[in-house]
């Protein structure tokens, strides 16, 4: 597409027209998704408390979320006297247009990517980090108490996960030994016994794969890991003076970020858009149907934490992070660096 | 063409966002414009095709140090005015730093075009198709070794210095036990005792 645009409109607008184009048929469809997946959210935390959930907008009540949108998109944007107007308006903003980004590097198929960079996974924890900026600037912008303790409790809580991520990360990169996400997935083709994709069925990954994936619940602050807005400690948290579409933008956000990071543990662990197993027939599915069943699966896993895990405590929270998962994951780093030196790259097993 | 245009912004932005970081009133706001700053910044480095930099500058100093910076900044109860007063005191000072700084940017520049450095050579030029990341380790984990786990125990001791400095132990605290906990079992707490009618419990 980029080459058709550009030889109608020349180089540089051809190629600039072409990704604007792309941008919008990945950001169009996820809010659609995340509207979607809100609604499912929902479904799924009611049925495992044994309740009907939302069922009343349209059929099964799949317009719900719809009907949330047009009612918080008629109401008003009410700005706190004392909230800090510039930085308050800014903070949801923030939070959605970072939780869209990261999107840029995410393989949907083969060659289905807008940016096929080599620092794809790099810019993907870029991303991640920005996030935790939307919540604190409304923590501190509303002035006011439990926002503020909530953007406290935020800032160390993201920036104490990113480093056990980071540690999962560079495990999975020295297995793979590229930072492009797409040569990842290619990497995991046939990697257990020759025939089943994916890093996460290897034994010596797998323990990554379950931190990564607990790790990602605390970097998206889901549950239980939710205590930036702890409703019996700290009301809504950041959210407590946030209305209409200002409130709606940190909603968007938070599920686009909670959808980005299932996709990425699909992507390093379970295969991203190959088939589980290496077997031809299982190829002639659509690889976007693969990558979009596993990014549904992790969904579910969420969800199912969410409607079934009591919330930490937070020095639990930070117990976990720094005592349990950061020594862990840095043994993982020097155990599977020296498995790969011994079998890889020395030849002493291999 | 589209290059030109991103340079003349990200640049411009980085001016601007470092002289707002300098005269922003309010030591949020001056935090916030010195992260604009780092953002436009790593998006030169990107231009010049150091991604792998360009990604670090984000991923460290915006996404981990600039947020315990504004963590730190929103927490202090800062009196403006006071802050204010003493910029005409130590303007001299900062008027001189910036000499030094420019003078050495100026002759570091000077001296590589005029082909005085010779290190470009030796150092053994990568091809351009090498990635970013590639290069680097094969230079750092190589040829500069030593450097790199000289400066790794740099980090160590500051880190190690900065918790001995303001760790304190409080007494009188009664912190959770997580693995005594979860090893206690129901005989260690409980017992299941046929009481007689009359007689008191044995505490």
């Amino acid at each position: 597409m980029t080459a058709w645009f550009q030889g109608v409109l020349g180089y540089g607008l051809g190629w600039f027209v072409a990704t604007l184009i792309l941008i919008l048929m990945i950001a169009l469809p996820l809010m659609l998704a995340v509207a979607m997946i809100i609604y499912a959210d929902r479904k799924i935390w009611a049925a495992m408390a044994l309740r009907r959930g939302p069922n009343v907008v349209g059929p099964f009540g799949l317009l719900q979320s719809f009907a949330d949108g047009l009612k918080v998109f008629l109401q008003e944007t009410i700005v706190p006297t004392a909230a800090n107007r510039g930085l308050f308006l800014l903070a949801p903003v923030i939070t959605f247009t970072i939780a869209l980004i990261g999107w840029a590097v995410i393989p949907f198929g083969p060659d289905m990517v807008l940016a096929d960079i080599n620092v794809g996974l790099l810019y993907i924890l870029a991303a991640s980090s920005l996030g935790v900026y939307g919540v604190i600037l409304a923590g501190w912008a509303s002035n006011s108490k439990y926002p503020f303790y909530s953007a406290i409790r935020a800032a160390a809580q993201m920036v104490s996960y990113e480093v056990s991520i980071g540690f999962v990360l560079i495990s999975v990169v020295l297995w793979a030994g590229t930072f492009n996400l797409s040569d990842i997935i290619e990497a995991q083709r046939a990697h257990v016994f020759g025939f089943i994709n994916g890093f996460g069925f290897n034994p010596l990954l797998f323990p990554m794969a379950v931190v990564f994936l607990i790790s990602a619940l605390a970097e998206t602050a889901r549950a239980p890991f939710d205590l930036t807005e702890a409703e019996s400690e700290i009301v809504a948290g950041y959210q407590t003076e946030y209305s209409s579409m200002a409130f709606a933008l940190f909603w968007l956000g938070e599920y686009g970020n909670v959808l980005l990071m299932c996709a990425l543990n699909a992507v390093l662990f379970w295969g991203g858009w190959l088939p589980p197993i290496d077997w031809a027939p299982l190829y002639a599915i659509p690889g976007i149907f693969w990558m979009f069943a596993k990014i549904l699966f992790f969904f579910f896993v969420f969800s199912w934490v969410k409607a079934t895990v009591p919330r930490y405590r937070y020095d639990q929270l930070m117990r976990l992070g720094w005592k349990i998962f950061l020594p862990l994951s840095l043994l993982w780093v020097f155990i599977v660096s020296g498995w790969l030196m011994l079998t890889r790259y020395s030849g002493v097993l291999s | 063409m589209i290059q030109t245009i991103a340079f003349y912004l990200f640049a411009f932005m980085v001016v601007a966002a470092g002289i707002l970081t300098v005269t922003a009133r309010n030591p949020v706001h001056s935090v916030l414009w010195l992260i604009l700053a780092f953002f436009n910044a790593a998006g030169l480095m990107v231009l010049v095709g150091a991604e792998f930099i360009a990604m670090l500058l984000v991923i460290v100093y915006v996404g981990a140090v600039a947020v315990l910076f504004l963590f730190v900044v929103m927490m202090l109860d800062i009196d403006f005015t006071e802050l204010r007063s003493g910029v005409a005191r130590h303007a001299p000072f900062g008027v001189l730093l910036v000499l030094v700084l420019l003078a050495e940017i100026i002759f570091a520049t000077a001296a590589w075009n005029a082909g005085g450095i010779d290190m470009a050579r030796s150092a053994a030029p990568v091809p351009a198709e090498v990635p970013n990341i590639e290069a680097l380790g094969t230079v750092i984990y190589t040829r500069y070794l030593y450097i790199f786990e000289a400066a790794g125990l740099v980090l160590l001791v500051a880190m190690i210095g900065a918790i001995v400095l303001t760790h304190r132990a409080r007494g009188g605290t009664r912190p959770q036990n997580v693995s005594q906990q979860v090893k206690r079992r129901p005989e260690d707490a409980v017992r299941n005792i046929n009481q007689p009618v009359g007689q008191g419990v044995e505490l």
